[in-house]
């Protein structure tokens, strides 16, 4: 017999699961950054510290979406709003 | 079973607790972590002044370091902020060093205290009050029309975007610290006992040392991003 609370906990689970999906769209960007980034280095060695510096700064940022997702799925699991 | 006794081993947990005005606080990891990171940084602050109040001309050791981090501070601040970054060198260098040894905790068996909610969003709310704080002091009034700048009707947005500022920044470091202070907390959790003989080194060197350095970067290069577009 599953009890109502039982239930709240496995929807809450797979919903943190499903909140981690999110996690494809960073990947996407930053690779695409990384990418152009080495491109970039490959054309222009002299300006290698600069390139690194902007690539990290603009992954950092496309890695916003993806850490909202991350958030929630914490929130889910361990706070557990829903109960 | 072995779930339900992992379960809280990377969450805040309370040490003890005492009563003031009615009220029950709690003394938790995180405090103890600060603490130490506090005490830690007046120690070398105090020595580092020290040492260069009395500067010798074949420098030594520690007085090579504190040159060199120096010199890196200034290099950074004035690479991203031109000439209005002279002012911002003591706060970027407080908080460069505050986060990154916040950050590092993990490997010596503490808590991270920026796996603290608390603790990121008091320095996001931190860097938001710089940014308008300078935009004001250097356009007046005329920083506000900012809000209004292609046409009127954008003004919910662009209020928006200001407030997200603070909470996008303190949400980056939160999440990519708690995430790697939960998959360390899973590993030494859930995995049988050979596997944390000597595979967890690995996962601190990423999670602890890369990530915490590259996070720390992040911040300080944001906050200065952002306060040098609101001061042009």
């Amino acid at each position: 017999m599953i009890t109502g609370e039982e239930l709240i906990l496995a929807c809450s689970a797979i919903g943190a699961g499903l909140a981690c999906i999110a996690g494809i769209g960073p990947g996407i960007g930053q690779g695409i950054a990384a990418g152009h980034a080495a491109a970039a280095v490959g054309r222009n060695p002299g300006a290698r510290s600069e390139i690194t510096s902007t690539m990290l700064l603009g992954q950092a940022v496309a890695e916003t979406t993806g850490l909202y997702g991350l958030a929630i799925a914490i929130i889910l699991l361990f706070v557990k709003p829903l109960i | 079973m072995a779930v339900a006794a992992a379960d809280n081993s990377f969450m805040i947990r309370g040490l003890f607790s005492y009563r003031l005005f009615g009220q029950t606080f709690w003394i938790t990891t995180t405090h103890v972590a600060l603490l130490l990171v506090v005490l830690l940084l007046t120690i070398f602050a105090w020595a580092a002044g020290r040492t260069l109040k009395r500067p010798s001309n074949v420098p030594g050791t520690f007085q090579n370091v504190v040159e060199l981090a120096v010199e890196k501070l200034d290099q950074m601040v004035d690479g991203s902020m031109g000439v209005s970054g002279g002012k911002f060198r003591n706060y970027i260098g407080t908080i460069f060093l505050f986060i990154l040894l916040c950050n590092i905790c993990g490997i010596f068996g503490l808590r991270s205290p920026t796996a603290d909610y608390g603790i990121t969003l008091l320095l996001g709310l931190v860097t938001f009050f710089l940014i308008h704080f300078n935009g004001v002091r250097r356009h007046r009034i005329s920083h506000f029309a900012g809000w209004f700048q292609p046409i009127w009707l954008l003004f919910p947005i662009n209020v928006i975007g200001d407030l997200a500022v603070p909470l996008s920044l303190s949400l980056r470091l939160f999440g990519n610290v708690m995430s790697g202070t939960v998959m360390i907390g899973l590993w030494y959790g859930l995995m049988p006992w050979f596997a944390k003989l000597g595979i967890p080194a690995f996962l601190h060197a990423y999670f602890d040392l890369f990530s915490g350095a590259i996070q720390t970067y992040v911040f300080c290069m944001l906050t200065m991003v952002y306060i040098r577009d609101k001061m042009e």
